[in-house]
């Protein structure tokens, strides 16, 4: 398991321990916080680029939405730290990928769960997750990790609540 | 003396450029591996979160006890604890059928997966709902149970910090025992390869 296997023409490299990858994203999670003030993050980058092209397609009902007023207050947010971040974390994981000889284009759970049903789960999971993220004011990394490593009682609650209800619904339903 | 409070393109793009690389490399790019954390089979994600959280943790302590960090200059999240638990229900069940989190599908079309950019069109759905439907009524629920003492355990609860930190430690500890003896008695983790693959 821990040595490369070469599958056709491609040598896929085992990932990292996990105990190796955590200690690493530990590091990074602690740097990001000495550099900037504040943990790392994804739903947020996701928040800017509605905003965003809300303001460029419709200035006015976006200044005047209770949610992205403010936000848009300053400005587009298309540029924000949390926008480039979210850059940075493709172009690493594309590296990463590369460099491992994982990168495969696929529709992953298509031969578990079928096409149709795949693209429908990948959908509905992600407006889910979209608007939850939304109602706790971040996702896994923004609120559960950066703010657990901040000792955070919201974060915690999160984490307790979103790992429960995991385990629940993929009782009943097959994401993959 | 930390934190820099360095917010440019520069900050965002390196820090995002770390967090990327290790989550791939996790294997955090698979939904096939990321659900198989609550199928029990492989306990990746808790191993990989609990520890950089532990370890983030500490860091921040001893930077905060040696005077390099500024007191109080960290970003915790406000206590919101309805509107944690609520989002955590939707960030859960949106994991367990779509097979991702936000950043971690970032993860996953980065190695080529077209249904992690399925979930992240949901993502722009869900947030553009989110924002249409926002207004006094969800307002109301997300500041229920809000905890007006503080955000952390230290200030809402007058717990103290390494108090805090060792129970983290013990926490850690029991995943990767615990993990390890569900990993043992079932299937085992997802391999690299089996992640390539894709889900069967």
């Amino acid at each position: 398991m821990n040595t490369a296997s070469t599958d056709g023409q491609r040598t896929v490299k085992p990932f990292w321990p996990s105990l190796t990858a955590g200690i690493a994203l530990g590091l990074v999670l602690l740097l990001t916080f000495l550099i900037s003030g504040h943990g790392l993050g994804a739903s947020g980058a996701f928040t800017d680029v509605v905003a965003g092209t809300g303001l460029t397609l419709a200035p006015e009902a976006t200044k005047a939405n209770a949610y992205l007023g403010p936000k848009v207050a300053d400005g587009n947010p298309i540029g924000s730290w949390m926008t480039w971040e979210v850059l940075g974390v493709f172009i690493g994981a594309l590296v990463a990928a590369f460099m491992a000889g994982r990168f495969r284009v696929q529709l992953d759970g298509s031969r578990s769960v079928g096409t149709p049903q795949r693209l429908v789960r990948a959908l509905a999971g992600g407006l889910l997750a979209g608007f939850g993220a939304r109602v706790a004011g971040g996702c896994t990394s923004g609120l559960g990790l950066s703010g657990a490593a901040a000792l955070g009682v919201a974060a915690f609650v999160f984490l307790a609540v979103f790992f429960a209800t995991g385990l629940i619904v993929s009782r009943f339903v097959r994401g993959v | 003396m930390f934190p820099l409070h360095s917010n440019g393109m520069i900050s965002g793009l390196v820090c995002g450029l770390l967090f990327g690389f290790i989550l791939e490399n996790a294997g955090f790019g698979s939904p096939q591996k990321l659900t198989a954390q609550f199928k029990l089979t492989d306990w990746s994600v808790f191993k990989v979160m609990f520890t950089a959280i532990v370890v983030a943790a500490l860091g921040l302590w001893l930077l905060r006890v040696a005077g390099l960090l500024k007191p109080d200059s960290v970003a915790v999240p406000q206590a919101l604890v309805m509107a944690s638990a609520v989002g955590g229900v939707l960030l859960g069940a949106g994991f367990a059928i779509g097979g991702y989190c936000p950043g971690t599908s970032l993860a996953g079309l980065a190695s080529g997966r077209l249904d992690a950019l399925v979930f992240m069109v949901g993502l722009l759905v869900g947030t553009t709902a989110f924002v249409g439907l926002y207004g006094p009524a969800i307002g109301t629920m997300m500041a229920m149970g809000a905890i007006i003492d503080g955000d952390t355990f230290t200030d809402a609860y007058g717990i103290a910090e390494p108090v805090v930190l060792a129970v983290l430690v013990v926490f850690l500890v029991a995943v990767y025992y615990l993990g390890g003896w569900f990993e043992r008695r079932g299937s085992g983790p997802i391999t690299a390869q089996q992640a390539v693959a894709g889900a069967q």
